[in-house]
């Protein structure tokens, strides 16, 4: 009889401090980026790091701005390819589609949900680099090898896609039918009732689903690698090569171990990648937050 | 030209403008809703709506009077609510529906329609639902949302309807500071008079009316039934009830429904006063609801 109770409060205690570990865990990776990364702070200010476009490694000049910039327009072309496109197909899916056609497409988009990365990279660079060196390029600028900015944004907007369709469709179908009832039943058509009524009150939730998705696009990193030039330099448009964070830690993890200021420089850029994504993550938190709290 | 207020004095504040006082149309022979003039008529010939397997709607016949208000009544279940969106055709919407038979508006068949058709169908057929749904906007574009999506945009004319429809719904004195805030923040009961508004406001024939009452507070929904009292001069109301009180109190005409037939109808004081059937002298006397 006792021992029952006594194996009820073991079990709740083991599953408390199990949870705890896992959530300690943000904190002690946190904590052990920031300390690795100490010594490059004893050399050179955050600011110079931050803003320096100067990456000499072997000099000891370590200028993140050509990897933040890169990051940044990557992602942001990611996010310019992705979001029409997701949102049209979740409205199709929720509004136009008959329910056969749902029921074929949502296990489709798992699936290329599930789609290792490196396979997204392989595509990338069988079809999107040949295409953006020989067909695209030579319309714009003289010469591109095809290993560029616009191809990872490609590759990337292709793979946070089935993310946001799902996100989207979720957030969608959460509109009230009586509220799209109440639109089309004044005479308005589908389109007008999804346009003005249904995406007009999701709005805030659908924000929330891209804050989300631009937190998995910075921190993807082998098929970016693989597409993007990885060249340290702040990109000047679409057809020069990029250099993002993620793919400059797992480039130069291996060989750095000689330089102690090189270890410390990738480690802080890990740290600048923690802390981005922990934002990002937030954000979209509060957002949705403030959406159920209106809800209710 | 009909209009339940002869005069709209306009809300510009400052200068008066030249028309006021006048008798202004509130439509211009331009406007896209002119409401035909003379009688307004819903029949309905044989019709059945099957959902999946079911038979929801067996056979119906009636006809829908003009200018008056029709209460169907009936215990819950039975087809009531399905009848109503049939006629603006909402029943569409429903998975794995099929309606076959006529549906008469003004000797036109809404049964087979399509395109074009069905949207004016939709604003000749105003619908209130059960609960206020108020969309995720102002006031003011509550109620100018149904213009705005036919096309109206010009916004003095935009302000013109919105008054002169909430003035109708008897709700402009009391969110006339306030035409910009979310409609959400509105109690419940001035949520369905402005639902009322903003069905008003694309000028239907009909008023659909499904158990329009039944989340309100007593006072709010004797608003609403007052409403619709003065509104019946003007457009023909078909109610959905559950509360026979509300019917005694309302009714012109009466349609008992029973299991998705029609069981009576007929002028409220024959079909209240010398049910023929004995199936609505028992749902009248309250043997089942």
């Amino acid at each position: 009889m006792r021992f029952r109770v006594l194996k009820d409060k073991v079990a709740g205690g083991v599953m408390f401090s199990l949870t705890a570990l896992s959530l300690l865990l943000v904190v002690v990776m946190g904590a052990g980026l920031y300390m690795k990364s100490a010594p490059i702070f004893d050399e050179h200010g955050l600011g110079e790091l931050l803003f320096s476009s100067s990456w000499k490694p072997m000099r000891g000049e370590f200028g993140f701005l050509p990897f933040i910039a890169g990051t940044i327009w990557v992602t942001v072309i990611a996010v310019v390819i992705a979001v029409p496109i997701s949102l049209l197909t979740a409205v199709f899916l929720v509004e136009y589609a008959r329910p056969v056609t749902r029921k074929y497409v949502f296990p489709a988009l798992d699936i290329l949900a599930a789609l290792p990365s490196v396979i997204y990279g392989v595509w990338g660079t069988l079809l999107i680099v040949p295409f953006i060196s020989d067909w695209l390029a030579p319309r714009f600028v003289d010469f591109s090898t095809g290993y560029t900015m616009l191809a990872a944004g490609i590759v990337l907007g292709v793979m946070i896609l089935p993310l946001l369709v799902s996100l989207f469709i979720e957030i969608i179908t959460s509109v009230p039918g009586e509220l799209r009832e109440a639109s089309i039943s004044l005479g308005a058509t589908r389109w007008q009732t999804t346009k003005s009524v249904v995406i007009r009150d999701v709005r805030p939730g659908l924000a929330a689903a891209v804050v989300l998705a631009v937190s998995r696009a910075l921190g993807e990193t082998i098929a970016v690698l693989m597409v993007c030039g990885n060249l340290p330099e702040i990109p000047r448009s679409l057809f020069s090569a990029c250099y993002p964070i993620p793919a400059l830690i797992a480039n130069n993890y291996g060989e750095m171990l000689s330089l102690p200021s090189y270890e410390a420089a990738l480690m802080f850029a890990a740290l600048i990648l923690f802390v981005v994504v922990l934002l990002f993550n937030l954000i979209s938190r509060v957002i949705l937050y403030r959406v159920e709290k209106n809800v209710a | 030209m009909k209009h339940l207020f002869p005069a709209i004095s306009l809300p510009f504040e400052g200068r008066r403008p030249a028309t006021a006082g006048k008798v202004i149309p509130l439509f211009r022979p331009d406007h896209k809703f002119e409401r035909g003039e003379g009688e307004s008529e819903l029949v309905v010939e044989n019709l059945n709506v099957h959902i999946k397997q079911q038979h929801i709607l067996k056979e119906i016949n009636l006809t829908i009077p003009d200018k008056k208000i029709t209460c169907v009544i009936g215990p819950s279940g039975c087809g009531k609510s399905t009848l109503l969106k049939t006629f603006n055709r909402l029943v569409d919407s429903v998975e794995g529906v099929r309606v076959s038979g006529r549906v008469l508006l003004n000797g036109e068949d809404i049964v087979g329609s399509g395109g074009m058709e069905i949207i004016n169908l939709r604003r000749k057929m105003g619908l209130i639902s059960q609960k206020p749904c108020p969309l995720p906007m102002s006031i003011f574009d509550n109620v100018a949302y149904g213009c705005r999506v036919h096309g109206i945009r010009n916004w003095r004319k935009l302000r013109m309807i919105v008054r002169h429809y909430l003035e109708a719904a008897g709700l402009w004195e009391e969110v006339k500071e306030r035409l910009n805030t979310p409609a959400t923040r509105l109690s419940i009961g001035q949520q369905q008079r402005l639902c009322l508004a903003r069905s008003l406001a694309v000028e239907p024939h009909f008023i659909l009316a499904d158990e329009a009452t039944s989340a309100l507070d007593p006072i709010s929904s004797k608003t609403i039934e007052e409403l619709f009292i003065k509104l019946k001069q003007h457009y023909s109301i078909v109610m959905v009830t559950h509360t026979l009180r509300q019917a005694l109190r309302v009714a012109d005409h009466v349609i008992f429904m029973y299991l998705g037939q029609v069981i009576e109808t007929g002028p409220a004081e024959q079909v209240f006063n010398h049910p023929a059937d004995k199936l609505t002298q028992k749902y009248l006397s309250g043997s089942f609801s």
